[in-house]
């Protein structure tokens, strides 16, 4: 006999069918999103307020309507039923036709921001004037494609949010998370920045800052005009920059030194928050292979580089420029820059080497050879750019290539193809850095129960981040990755209770020690 | 180059795996040759519920990644072993070919038990163990309305869970007033027997299977129960069990009676063949449990212990305190140390269930030593490492009452009563030692 039939999941297929509600709830979000098609096609709605919330309310409904017929009458559980048969699940036609608009919505909004009525010369028209209404309501301002953005994705996090909600009621780890995540996109990342925009007049302007996007996620928060902003503002400016610089070395070492990464990544964070909501239903279509592992590695740690040696140069270009306004020189600036990384790469091999793979060794070295020599280049006299390239080029290619390309367009157009967490896995530089932190210096852990796994596969399959969770549990070893960002999903669908991710007491080495035998194989207590 | 010794191993399950990893593991100088007629890969079989479902596809119910067995130098043979000449140490497979070894495993696992009942052959009537099951059960649930399912036991809940993905009434016969009676107690029975109930179409208790009724194609229609009665149905899943996979050793010399006889070395009556997992069956199991242990976790064990006895030194298999875990459509449940069924003599027990919510626990302790025996859970995660220690260090009862909350392991944020538990218990401990 053949080793399998191909499609073995698909030759009969589940009963496809959708409700009559789940049909209606279809048409009501279709018409919703609609009318957001012919604003942006000029339509211009007599009264803006109106029709907008027509839109969005009729988004919202539809999602909640079909998601009550989806789970509304199952009993509370895992709900992976014809995950691989449904075309949109699966790569298939719809998944394929999806990714398609979602990346062309990208391609516009980072592009061609003019087919959404952006005006470079006067007032805007088309879908961004549509929110307008909101975006005075809350600021003051006209709204801009931004805006319109910021908006829709809020939107998508809170009605995706219920939905995810409703799908793990069984589960109240993913229920409070969840409720996190829309809280902080709410809260932090859409009204409290565009209520700060309200307080902005001709002689005091903050920029616009979502407190709980850090740098280097945040890769522009240091540009010049954002840090002459705020010191602009005088007190409350220069607290956020502080607040911005203790985010980086105090606030998110401590936390993931006790919680693991996931307070930030599948708690807090809207790339992650998106991730964990709208793209759930995507989760399972992460690479799981030793070769993706591999070049997640490499690719990831190499952007965390790139993001360092952009903003160094940019924030070495503009300092010095004005020896009044920054205490700060270039000189003190750059030493201290070698200073940080030098202490985290002797900390790194001076405790953890032994932990260090032979790739990672070769990267440490390998970059930080690199940086030092192109410091020491500059300092020589040889070349006047700190990094070869100038700090404007620098920062160009990478809001194109990083910023916009990566993190929107692939990032997340792509959700239903490579998954939901395309981006934080293999781009995010801020998931590099937490990531470090939460391998070497964390006390986040997911333990393994015992010798109970029946390596079903239902932990890696369903691991956003492509982690093959059951390679180490089905030898009884506790699961501590860089990657994880702790969303738990793997726990949940353990049909046998061996997940459990913990906040052990320490950092011990044991925490992630490999189990040679079976729990509960008691020969080899007496016989070894 | 000197001729490396040849190990071979009948069966790529987990038994057979697990002993391949660890000989490999333990030792460079043998050529592992790893044998199967049912996949040419590892996969678990626990998962293959989960491929019906649509929640995994075949590559995700892989262990391993295909270039795991060439990196870790196991050959791979996807072939049908029709005889074991053990004088001469020659596998003789279905194509005439044949293979020398050194050391034989076998690890063939179990098939299905079924018990003969008339119209057994009809079309649309199967069990569910292997791969091809599955792709037979694929072609039988096509246009099937309502199926029967008869054997009270986790296949048969599996099955039951698979055929309702696809919008299939299923009727679930059991043999015992309640479900898995064999190895539940009454109160977790019910407790998982009303569970069935809420999600199934038709359960049916203390009913037993008579006959099987064909149409005028030979495929079924009905089944006829010892009441009686007929229960129309297009499919018929039989799942009553099952039973070590020895066919192929019909008249070898290798010594066998439901299963292939082992002593405690896990070794036959010949000297250089061992059997391990489902198929072995104890002269006498090393710690009085069943002689036949068909269990995942023993299975893995025996592997982990045969590699050790033919790299290292003979080692005796001795498997500690008894562990077991499944699920029923929502409800986990996990076993530890000796519960029975029944209440047997010098036991007592504890027991707390909220009926709301699913949830149920008992403890079993020694009448007069007061030690924690055993314990059950329904919809609570335990943890292993730590009931293992109250077990083996004999723990009086009081005090596993008393730090019970320190062996959940329930995911963050999950509740139970604990002090309900702790009260509802130490008010039986009151009333059962006066």
């Amino acid at each position: 006999m053949k080793e399998l039939d191909e499609n073995l999941s698909l030759s009969n297929g589940p009963p496809t069918q959708l409700s009559v509600l789940q049909k209606v709830s279809t048409f009501i979000g279709l018409f919703g999103l609609f009318v957001l098609l012919l604003a942006t096609l000029n339509i211009d709605f007599p009264k803006k307020i109106i029709w907008l919330s027509i839109s969005l309310i009729a988004i919202t409904l539809g999602v909640f309507g079909f998601s009550y017929g989806l789970y509304a009458n199952k009993s509370a559980g895992i709900k992976n039923n014809s995950v691989w048969s449904y075309s949109l699940t699966s790569r298939g036609l719809w998944a394929w036709l999806s990714g398609i608009v979602l990346t062309g919505f990208y391609i516009v909004l980072y592009f061609f921001p003019t087919y959404l009525g952006y005006n470079p010369d006067g007032s805007n028209s088309g879908l961004i004037t549509l929110f307008d209404p909101l975006s005075i309501a809350l600021s003051k301002n006209t709204a801009s494609q931004w805006f319109v953005y910021g908006t829709l994705y809020t939107l998508a996090i809170l009605v995706f949010g219920v939905k995810f909600i409703w799908k793990y009621r069984n589960n109240p780890y993913q229920r409070i998370r969840t409720f996190s995540v829309m809280f902080f996109q709410l809260g932090f990342a859409f009204i409290i920045p565009e209520l700060m925009a309200r307080l902005n007049n001709e002689s005091f302007s903050l920029p616009y800052y979502d407190l709980k996007n850090i740098w280097p996620l945040n890769h522009y928060n240091f540009e010049q005009y954002r840090v002459d902003e705020f010191i602009s503002a005088g007190t409350i400016g220069t607290a956020l920059l502080i607040f911005g610089i203790l985010s980086i070395f105090v606030i998110t070492p401590v936390l993931t030194y006790f919680y693991g990464k996931r307070w930030y990544c599948s708690w807090v964070c809207g790339c992650g928050g998106l991730a964990e909501t709208a793209g759930d239903s995507f989760r399972h279509l992460s690479d799981k292979s030793t070769f993706a592992w591999k070049v997640e590695r490499w690719v990831i740690h190499s952007i965390l580089v790139f993001v360092v040696f952009m903003t160094t140069a940019v924030v070495y270009t503009y300092l010095g420029y004005d020896a009044d306004k920054y205490w700060l020189t270039k000189d003190i600036f750059l030493i201290g820059v070698v200073v940080v990384l030098s202490f985290v790469f002797v900390l790194l091999w001076v405790f953890k080497r032994k932990e260090l793979k032979k790739d990672a060794k070769i990267g440490a070295i390998g970059y930080l050879t690199i940086i030092f020599a192109l410091v020491g280049l500059h300092y020589s006299g040889l070349n006047d750019k700190v990094f070869i390239f100038e700090a404007e080029t620098l920062r160009s290619t990478y809001g194109f290539l990083i910023g916009a390309v990566f993190s929107g367009v692939i990032g997340v157009g792509l959700y239903p193809i490579f998954g939901n967490r395309v981006w934080c896995r293999f781009g995010c530089p801020m998931a590099a850095i937490l990531g470090m932190q939460q391998r070497f210096f964390s006390r986040f852990r997911i333990t393994t129960n015992g010798g109970q796994c029946i390596s079903c596969g239902n932990c890696s399959t369903y691991c956003e981040m492509g982690i093959d969770v059951k390679s180490y549990a089905q030898k009884g070893q506790n699961i501590v990755r860089s990657s994880c960002v702790g969303c738990g999903v793997c726990s949940a669908v353990c049909p046998r209770g061996v997940l459990k991710l913990e906040n052990g007491k320490d950092v011990e080495e044991s925490r992630y020690a490999e189990q040679p035998i079976t729990l509960g194989n008691d020969g080899f207590k007496l016989n070894v | 180059m000197i001729e490396m010794k040849r190990i071979a191993i009948i069966g790529n399950g987990i038994s057979g795996v697990t002993a391949a990893r660890h000989i490999r593991k333990r030792s460079a100088k043998y050529q592992i040759t790893l044998i199967s007629a049912e996949s040419e890969h590892f996969f678990s079989r626990t998962a293959l519920m989960y491929l019906f479902m649509g929640h995994m596809r075949y590559e995700d119910i892989k262990p391993y990644e295909d270039n795991f067995w060439k990196k870790n130098r196991i050959e791979l043979l996807f072939k049908y072993v029709e005889r074991v000449e053990g004088h001469r140490n020659t596998l003789i497979f279905q194509d005439g070919k044949e293979l020398f070894y050194d050391e034989l495993i076998i690890a063939s696992g179990s098939q299905p038990k079924t018990f003969g009942w008339k119209g057994e052959e009809l079309k649309g009537v199967q069990t569910l163990y292997s791969l091809q099951d599955l792709q037979k059960l694929e072609k039988n649930s096509k246009n099937v309305q309502r199926a029967v399912i008869v054997g009270g036991g986790l296949i048969g809940v599996e099955l039951a869970e698979m055929l309702m993905t696809r919008g299939i009434l299923v009727t679930f016969l059991v043999r015992e007033p309640y479900f898995w009676g064999n190895v539940l107690p009454k109160e977790e029975g019910d407790l998982v027997s009303r569970h069935l109930r809420s999600h199934l179409h038709d359960l049916r208790l203390d009913t037993e299977l008579d006959e099987i009724l064909a149409d005028e194609n030979g495929s079924v229609r009905a089944v006829r129960t010892k009441d009686g009665e007929e229960i129309e149905c297009q499919l018929l899943g039989l799942t009553t069990g099952v039973k070590p996979n020895i066919g192929f050793l019909k008249n070898s010399d290798i010594k066998t009676e439901q299963g292939v006889l082992v002593n405690k070395y896990l070794q036959t009556n010949l000297p250089n063949v061992f059997a391990i997992g489902d198929c072995a069956q104890f002269y006498k199991h090393p710690t009085g449990r069943n002689n036949i242990e068909q269990l995942w976790y023993s299975g893995k064990m025996m592997g982990e212990t045969i590699a050790h006895t033919i790299c290292v030194s003979p080692l005796a298999y001795q498997p500690g305190m008894w562990f077991n875990s499944a699920k029923f459509f929502d409800i986990e449940y996990q076993t530890y140390g000796s519960v029975n069924p029944f209440k047997a003599d010098k036991e007592l027990s504890l027991y707390w269930e909220d009926t709301n919510e699913e949830k149920c626990m008992r403890l079993v302790y020694d009448a007069e030593e007061n030690n924690l025996l055993g314990v059950n859970v329904l919809g609570i995660r335990m943890r292993h490492a730590v009931i293992e220690q109250w077990v083996n260090n004999k723990m009086p009862i009081e005090k596993v009452v008393s730090e019970l909350k320190k062996a959940n392991f329930d995911p963050e944020f999950f509740t139970v009563n604990w002090r309900k538990i702790k009260n509802t218990f130490n008010d039986q401990l009151k009333q059962l030692v006066p």
